[in-house]
């Protein structure tokens, strides 16, 4: 995917065509929304597939792995809602504060945490997760403990942001937002030096690329990203628990972008909406439903081990004469 | 306070024994396929859960024992069978999420078999304490000591004797070697589930009457293992074994002296501290990467 291609029109390369596609999508959807029910787990997918396509910048892009992402998509939003429930901090400037204190955390502790490689980063990045989500659950005179707390309503304008119409334009604008940034990011010189990283660490430091730095902006970045969503996430539900915090949250964060396929933003946007779709597929089978899909994991990666979209366009791309 | 130092000691120690358990089986698994298996921690609630079924069926307690120990190997030899082997070559990455697919799977198979209740198993020598300088035990704490230590020498004598435990150890020491002095490594692969899948179980049914089980048990035990095979040296047995009594003692001192609701965080800031000095681990190997 990294060899050097003729100049395509502008419509068909990923970063202008792809976004369009993506926004028509997003703009067409309702008329498809039968309930809001339907909307509900709209805004879901858009929610994932934001968290999706930043940590997929740093594991399929960067390559280095995170299982410790649920804790910032948890802190974003307990930040923003403590900051405007406690200390009375309007919401729409404790959603950002959320984000760029979430962001500052990433930035400190992922110095000595990307030194690491391999299975001990994952080990470390969970670690990480498991202290910050027995955190948010012990110190319950600030986070309502194992029950959670509510969480204060978006106000933008004056206006209560309520209603999952509403809520559906923001996080669906949020995600092509994503989207286009993460593909100007890897088209970006800082891009191609990410993509060299992930080839070979030492042999892209030997070409001067300063990796320790570009693997902490990375980190940063997808970690500002799962807090925006995590806050968003609270504000909408109008309340939190510690459970997305959760080492299973996180594992499912990781799966969607894998499943959908790794260095592939649409594949982790994708991956993000079929993963998120499928348990609300699979409560029709109620008692199976942990069943069934870990069987439908097991039977995607084994039959799709690079993921699901780079995986059939291979096979779709080996079709053709 | 030389009884409270003893108690929280004993405790560590419990916990630590069975953390070894869990983490040789990791470590067995990573040294044939180069992949953490997730699962590792639904093989030690398979075992338990199995073993509560079969003494409800009128089954003795050694026999209800073995019998759990032998459904987890099953339960692990198929897995490797039908999700792992078809995806040998596959990615880190791919392993680590197959496995992580047929850890959900165990489990919910486990809520529709059993239910989402908790059950346990009687104390496998009565319920009555042990006092010792202040300090009291439970018998069964004695079982899980002496049960993990029986298990771990008799590893190391399949190991070191055994003509199948040397094949499992040349490949884990260099996996192409192996197959070039005509050690079948796919079946060693396969084995190595099998035997990684009694170790947890083995676990499973000692600590089933002290931590009790139930179907979600494997996941705070799975972590822990994982831990506890990072901490010691990602491959290394002796190395697991360390790790998992070390952060078992940290966790029953820190437990006992600090905050038991940070029991468990406690254990991973240690693990994240060792990891940041020494990333290879207590005992894990100190090397350079090739380019």
């Amino acid at each position: 995917m990294s060899e050097p291609v003729a100049p395509r029109h502008w419509a068909a390369h990923p970063r202008s065509g792809g976004t369009l596609l993506l926004a028509a999508i997003v703009a067409l959807l309702p008329l498809a929304l039968p309930n809001n029910y339907a909307w509900d787990v709209a805004i879901q997918v858009a929610l994932n597939g934001i968290v999706c396509v930043g940590l997929n910048l740093l594991i399929g892009y960067a390559g280095q792995i995170s299982l410790g992402h649920a804790g910032f998509f948890a802190l974003g939003g307990y930040a923003s809602a403590i900051a405007a429930s406690r200390w009375g901090v309007p919401v729409w400037l404790a959603l950002p504060g959320a984000c760029a204190a979430v962001g500052a955390l990433a930035y400190v502790i992922g110095r000595p945490t990307l030194r690491l490689k391999g299975h001990t980063l994952a080990m470390a990045t969970l670690g990480l997760g498991v202290i910050i989500s027995i955190g948010l659950t012990t110190e319950d005179r600030i986070t309502g403990g194992p029950d959670g707390m509510p969480v204060p309503p978006l106000v933008l304008f004056g206006l209560i942001v309520q209603g999952e119409k509403v809520w559906y334009w923001i996080a669906g604008a949020l995600l092509v937002a994503t989207v286009w940034l993460a593909l100007n990011l890897i088209d970006s010189p800082n891009g191609r030096a990410l993509r060299a990283l992930h080839g070979s660490e030492v042999a892209s430091q030997t070409l001067g690329i300063d990796s320790a730095r570009f693997k902490l902006q990375v980190f940063t970045l997808s970690a500002v990203l799962a807090a925006l969503a995590g806050a968003l996430a609270a504000h909408y539900a109008g309340f939190i628990t510690p459970a997305k915090s959760s080492f299973l949250h996180s594992v499912e964060l990781v799966i969607m972008v894998v499943f959908g396929g790794m260095a592939s933003v649409f594949g982790a946007v994708i991956g993000a909406a079929v993963l998120t779709m499928l348990p609300q597929v699979l409560t029709v089978l109620k008692d199976y439903e942990m069943m069934v899909f870990g069987a439908v994991l097991v039977a995607t990666m084994v039959l799709f081990p690079e993921g699901l979209v780079p995986g059939i366009a291979r096979r779709w791309a080996g079709r053709k004469p | 306070m030389t009884s409270a130092w003893l108690q929280f000691i004993a405790s560590g120690l419990t916990a630590g024994a069975i953390y070894a358990l869990v983490a040789l089986g990791f470590a067995i698994v990573f040294n044939a396929s180069g992949a953490i298996n997730f699962a590792q921690g639904e093989f030690v609630m398979v075992g338990g859960m199995s073993a509560v079924s079969f003494l409800a069926m009128g089954v003795p307690l050694p026999l209800a024992i073995a019998l759990a120990v032998a459904a987890s190997v099953v339960v692990a030899l198929l897995i490797e069978r039908v999700a792992v082997s078809p995806a040998r070559n596959a990615g880190t990455v791919t392993l680590i999420i197959i496995t992580i697919g047929v850890a959900l799977f165990l489990r919910g198979l486990a809520q529709l078999v059993w239910g989402k209740g908790v059950f346990r198993l009687p104390g496998f020598s009565g319920e009555e304490p042990i006092a010792f300088f202040g300090a009291t035990l439970l018998p069964q704490s004695l079982w899980v000591m002496g049960g993990a230590a029986l298990a771990v020498l008799a590893l190391g004598a399949f190991y070191g004797r055994t003509l199948a435990g040397k094949a499992m150890l040349a490949t884990s020491y260099n996996k192409l070697a192996a197959q070039l002095v005509g050690i079948n490594t796919r079946a060693v692969l396969f084995a190595s589930f099998g035997l990684a899948a009694a170790l947890g179980a083995i676990g499973g049914v000692l600590i089933a009457p002290i931590a009790f089980t139930s179907y979600d048990a494997g996941i705070m035990l799975g972590l822990k293992g994982f831990a506890a095979a990072m901490l010691g040296g990602l491959g290394s047995f002796a190395g697991a074994v360390l790790g998992g009594v070390v952060l078992g003692l940290l966790e029953g001192l820190g437990a006992g002296f600090v905050s038991s609701a940070y029991k468990d965080a406690i254990a991973f800031v240690v693990i994240l501290a060792v990891l940041f000095f020494l990333p290879g681990g207590l005992l894990g190997a100190r090397h350079s990467d090739r380019v």
